[in-house]
């Protein structure tokens, strides 16, 4: 069993936990995710890791209710467990295998949107620690639903956009993203991008169209996690890659969103009952 | 003469009930039917069943026992040199193994060998009391395995059963390998049979830590260094999925094997009150003529599906066990033999709507010494289906293997393990699915006790 130690409500229906599981705090490095099991019944939900410490024993996860397995998570309080709390799981950050002299130089933009936010944070932290400071947009529809904003001012510059206006400037994350290059002469070289699938679409659109290489991070559906089943398929450049063993991040340049988000709704096309079903959606 | 008596017919659920359930098919014998099947045996000086036995089970010995009703006795032979009965009686290929063997057989019908070893085996499992477990001493030495599948068990507990400490790292949240999320219900009990067997394993000392992907959680150095195991054996099976690389296979509503049986099997999809989908629409295609294609497509079939089997080779190519192709038949599976995939077709929304595929012939025989099929020039025709199932068969995980400097592997990426399970690392052993590739249960359990030897005399010279 592993234990819930904290539990907080960052925005209306997204809870941030803190979960007890050395092995895998232990382990994990940024851009990797854990499979967790609510009950007996459940489902395996693959989830982003937001945080860990590896001497407390503790990882973070961060869930949306938009369904009935994430709701199942977020029904449970400090002092309950997960049945299950595997991982970590998939391919860490390829900014991790870069050498410290050519990271050093690396201009690197994030891009996160919605719930995405969280599982940006690991990675501008750890580039932090090793002395890179990072630009990081984030985007949502209106202010109220902004997450882990003050946790990344600790570790990059942070730029805000609201759909609605309500903060920051005023539009989609791909509008701010010109902003900042074409009228605050930012340039980068490395840019990352995490949320929904429709928005690293078209944010991975425009760094193509400024030359910038450009990581995804791609949350399919899958089932055991360890590249057994296949439903976590994805085309890479023509390539049929497994998002679990040989992801969770891809070059954005080059996978097939339209195949992605078709295959990411197969079964909400298809519930199991009546009541209300779906399978993960760890950022948004 | 014994050989006069038929070989006394097995109890099964009705076709047409047991096509819509997911309970056992094949009752098994009770008592009395063991005991005149048992009496059939010849009790051969050189029994050539025992030869073909991937373990050597003393068949014939066993046998004599069970006939006189002495089946304590019998249990304790098998468990000489099987510590699956229960499963191996159900799932191993005794056509090809021990039934194909035995001497009855030229004249008439073969002793039904593994319906014995079941009853033995279930036996054994209804009469825990019967067979407390002796714990040695503990020699002081810890050996790690990785996998609860049929190797994995059965390396822990001939080493449990001579003082290791001994712990199994799964991956899965439920112990047991392939024989909890590949194979179905029908053919092998999750509860009543592979629980009880994981219990028997436990119940000799050995810790089973669910949740822990070595390759990822830990690696293999990390379980000799840090957690301070003096062996580690790696039994961690064949679970990645082979697709064809045909045009559509990313469709909604193409599967992997794996998947679709993973979601029945466990996590339960079939059963409502569990969280986990599965989707089979109207009519299934599964493609491939092994186990686990016979397992997909009954399981299809169960859930309410015209289900569908396209195979490339003929009917007397199927490596699938004879008793599962008869039981998909009697099921209502509809067979297409000669028959191969060559593109999956979808409709506007990106769901898959037909399998296009051609007509096949047999032409020479190929390395495998099967007749190989070759495509009858302009046969392409379409089977309209929801979905379509790929059992093409699987290979080895890269995540060990990825992580374990100085572990070799073979171009099909399986592990490099002699005869005994020794690896290119000292102090690490390996044995089932995960050096063979896809095989069938009774060989990895077999490897397993072969490494659980090899390694008791590593560590004894240590």
């Amino acid at each position: 069993m592993f234990k819930i130690i904290r539990k907080r409500t960052l925005a209306p229906n997204i809870t941030e936990m803190r979960v007890e599981a050395p092995r895998v705090a232990r382990s994990a490095k940024p851009g990797q995710f854990v499979i967790v099991r609510t009950d007996a019944q459940g489902e395996r939900i693959p989830l982003t890791i937001c945080d860990y410490n590896p001497e407390e024993g503790w990882v973070t996860i961060v869930t949306q209710t938009v369904g009935n397995s994430s709701r199942k998570i977020n029904n449970l309080n400090e002092g309950d467990a997960f049945i299950d709390f595997a991982g970590p799981l998939g391919r860490p950050s390829d900014l991790l295998d870069l050498p410290e002299e050519e990271l050093k130089k690396k201009k690197i933009l994030f891009v996160a949107g919605g719930v995405g936010t969280a599982p940006v944070y690991p990675q501008v932290k750890w580039l932090k620690e090793h002395g890179v400071e990072a630009d990081v947009i984030i985007g949502a529809k209106t202010k109220d639903i902004f997450t882990y904003v003050n946790e990344m001012k600790k570790v990059g510059n942070v730029y805000l956009c609201t759909d609605d206006g309500s903060e920051g400037f005023h539009g989609m994350v791909t509008g701010l993203m010109k902003d900042l290059i074409e009228n605050q002469g930012k340039k980068y070289d490395h840019c990352v991008i995490i949320g929904p699938m429709i928005m690293m679409k078209f944010a991975a659109m425009a760094t193509r169209e400024y030359g910038i290489p450009t990581m995804v991070s791609l949350n399919a559906l899958m089932v055991d996690g360890t590249g057994m089943c296949g439903a976590c398929r994805v085309s890479v450049d023509g390539e049929t890659r497994f998002t679990c063993v040989d992801g969770p991040e891809f070059d954005g340049h080059k996978v097939d969103f339209d195949e992605a988000m078709r295959r990411q709704n197969m079964y909400r096309e298809h519930p199991k009952s009546l009541a209300e079903k779906e399978n993960c959606k760890c950022h948004g | 003469m014994a050989n006069k008596i038929p070989r006394t017919p097995v109890r099964e659920q009705a076709p047409e009930v047991r096509a819509a359930n997911f309970e056992e098919v094949c009752f098994g014998y009770n008592r009395e039917e063991a005991l005149l099947e048992a009496s059939r045996c010849l009790n051969c000086p050189r029994p050539r069943c025992v030869e073909k036995c991937p373990v050597h089970v003393n068949i014939p010995g066993f046998i004599s026992k069970l006939a006189k009703g002495e089946i304590k006795e019998a249990a304790d032979i098998i468990a000489l040199d099987s510590s699956l009965p229960s499963v191996c009686g159900r799932v191993c290929p005794q056509e090809s193994q021990c039934e194909g063997a035995c001497v009855l057989g030229i004249k008439s019908e073969p002793v039904a060998i593994g319906k014995l070893e079941r009853f033995v085996g279930d036996w054994r499992i209804e009469h825990p009391e019967l067979f407390t477990p002796q714990h040695p001493a503990p020699n002081g030495k810890k050996v790690a395995i990785v996998g609860s599948g049929p190797a994995g068990l059965a390396c822990a507990s001939d080493l449990a059963k001579e003082g290791y400490e001994v712990k199994i790292f799964e991956a899965l949240h439920k112990t047991g390998g392939v024989l909890v999320y590949g194979i179905p219900e029908f053919r092998l009990p999750k509860e009543k049979i592979v629980a009880k067997e994981v219990e028997a394993v436990s119940k000799l000392g050995v810790e089973i830590e669910n949740d822990v992907i070595i390759g990822r959680t830990m690696t293999i150095d990390q379980l000799m260094d840090e957690e301070g195991y003096d062996a580690v054996f790696i039994g961690s099976g064949a679970g990645l999925p082979r697709f064809m690389g045909i045009e559509g296979e990313n469709l909604n509503g193409v599967f992997s094997a794996n998947e679709f049986l993973t979601r029945a099997n466990l996590m339960h999809a079939y059963d409502d009150s569990y969280d986990t989908p599965i989707y089979t629409g109207k009519r299934v295609v599964v493609v491939g003529g092994g186990n686990v294609a016979m397992d997909a497509v009954r399981t299809a079939k169960r859930l309410g599906a015209d289900a569908y089997i396209v195979y490339r080779r003929s009917e007397a190519e199927l490596p699938a066990r004879v008793e599962e192709v008869h039981h998909a038949k009697e099921e209502g599976v509809v067979f297409n033999m000669l028959t191969n995939p060559v593109r999956i077709l979808g409709d506007e929304k990106g769901w898959v709507k037909g399998i296009e595929c051609v007509r096949m012939e047999l032409g020479e025989p190929d390395e495998s010494g099967r007749r190989s099929p070759v495509a009858v020039e302009g046969s392409e025709f379409v089977i309209d289906t929801d979905v379509v199932i790929m059992a093409l068969g699987t290979s080895p995980n890269p995540l060990i293997r990825d992580t374990t400097d100085g572990l070799d592997t073979n171009r099909r990426g399986c592990i490099v393990a002699d005869e005994e399970g020794h690896t290119t690392r000292p102090g690490v052993f390996a044995g089932g699915d995960a050096v063979t590739g896809a095989a069938t249960v009774i060989l990895a359990m077999g490897a397993g006790r072969k490494a659980a030897k090899a390694i008791s005399e590593y560590l004894s010279e240590k």
